[in-house]
């Protein structure tokens, strides 16, 4: 286990590229303790090159209801994971383009069915590939597996429009982790084109700004706690008692931030907003800053 | 979708992915054309690139260059910072190669949905919007070169 590991709150919760590659082989056993999964921003990595062994779950086809903006239903959900090899009791390791904003997403949605045996490569798929590690373009033929999903439960780490409207009067953090720009409602888009999805720019008041890259190093991977403990507590003062709540354009940037708060700061009441600012810069009537 | 007046490379491109049924055909097709993608050459534009070439929403960090040759015809760059952002690269491929030499005006005439013909139409709006921003960009430079 690489050393800034251990600081964590989680210290079980990240996994480095070195041992992904030592588990290269676990992957697509016909035990199925553990699977490896890629999920990306871009929808023709993955069937480019991967890692050897890995499936690919996309956020958009995979994890959205394809009717309502919502997330998939249990069964929908135990479906994917039968396909993809993953058990009710598999240890699923994600891992994905852009610094891990959607495997994050991918790994949070997980949450949502209650599967808690989830870990994350960090540094995610640049730092492999700075590594020079192996690529390939061979899609693993898994095993289908069985899985019994619990009652989707929200409640755990997802709030909903009403919570943030709500969450404006109260004690609660709000973290926006778009870029300083977004944040500040500037123009961000070619004259007569929508300004990514939302009629008006800005943030929910009372938000700080912190750009989800704040946690990350060059390499790709976090920060050392007590990097991250600088930045979140110490110049944002939000604490780990105070009920948090993350939000950026559509969710995926904030599951990042969400999943530093939770599991490598330890937060103990942290969700992730999904309607983000595609919702609330939507809302009639919603209060704004710039 | 059907478009009228387009530089007929292009138009002969969509025609090829409208054949197209199977997803992984498509991306196999889209990911062969990224390979070809060839970056913005140090006689156009070295970094640090201009913030005013840079694409709008493009998670991929895309930039375009549309210049006219002396007889005004469209002269295509593109740079893509991201080393995984292989859409882009793939729709930057896809611009210079069937639109160069075209007459610059032929560059209005395309239409930004031609992104869902070639990337399908199961496209997000997050994932869709940097690659229409391209097309979008290619075209405000062209007007500004056509307007001046």
């Amino acid at each position: 286990m690489e050393e800034k590991f251990k600081e964590y709150n989680n210290s079980e919760i990240l996994v480095t590229t070195q041992w992904v590659e030592d588990h290269i082989k676990d992957f697509a056993d016909q035990k199925g303790d553990y699977r490896l999964v890629e999920s990306n921003e871009d929808p023709l990595l993955y069937h480019s090159k991967h890692i050897p062994n890995a499936v690919e779950i996309d956020w958009t086809s995979d994890l959205n209801d394809p009717v309502t903006r919502d997330y998939i239903n249990e069964k929908q959900f135990e479906e994917l994971c039968s396909k993809k090899g993953i058990s009710t009791d598999t240890t699923v390791v994600f891992y994905g383009d852009k610094n891990n904003w959607w495997s994050a997403y991918a790994l949070w949605v997980f949450q949502l069915f209650g599967h808690e045996k989830v870990k994350l490569m960090d540094g995610g798929r640049i730092k492999w590939e700075k590594e020079n590690r192996k690529l390939v373009k061979e899609i693993p033929e898994l095993p289908k597996a069985i899985y019994k999903s619990k009652i989707r439960n929200d409640k755990t780490v997802r709030v909903f429009r009403d919570d943030v409207l709500a969450a404006i009067k109260l004690n609660i953090g709000l973290v926006d982790v778009r870029s300083p720009e977004e944040f500040r409602g500037e123009r961000l888009h070619i004259p007569g084109y929508p300004n990514e999805g939302a009629l008006r720019g800005g943030h929910i008041p009372g938000a700080h700004s912190i750009p989800w890259a704040s946690s990350i190093q060059e390499d790709g991977s976090f920060k050392p706690l007590k990097d991250l403990k600088k930045i979140y507590e110490n110049e944002n003062n939000l604490s780990k008692k105070q009920p948090v709540i993350t939000y950026c354009r559509i969710g995926e940037r904030s599951s990042h931030t969400w999943f530093v708060l939770k599991y490598l700061l330890g937060f103990e009441n942290v969700k992730n907003y999904d309607g983000s600012w595609t919702e609330y810069g939507n809302l009639v009537g919603a209060p704004i800053e710039k | 979708m059907t478009y009228t007046n387009l530089p007929i490379k292009l138009q002969a491109l969509l025609d090829e992915f409208a054949e197209i049924k199977e997803k992984s055909e498509r991306y196999q097709m889209l990911i062969y054309l990224a390979d070809d993608f060839t970056e913005v050459p140090p006689s156009v534009a070295t970094r640090p690139f201009p913030e005013q070439n840079k694409v709008p929403a493009c998670e991929s960090q895309a930039y375009v260059w549309v210049q006219s040759d002396e007889n005004g015809k469209a002269l295509l760059d593109f740079a893509v910072e991201n080393p995984q952002g292989i859409s882009a690269k793939a729709m930057a491929f896809i611009l210079k190669d069937t639109l160069t030499g075209e007459p610059l005006e032929s560059l209005l005439r395309v239409d930004e949905n031609i992104v869902f013909d070639l990337y399908g139409k199961e496209l997000s709006m997050g994932r869709s919007a940097g690659l229409t921003s391209m097309i979008a960009l290619m075209k405000a430079q062209a007007k500004s070169i056509l307007s001046n």
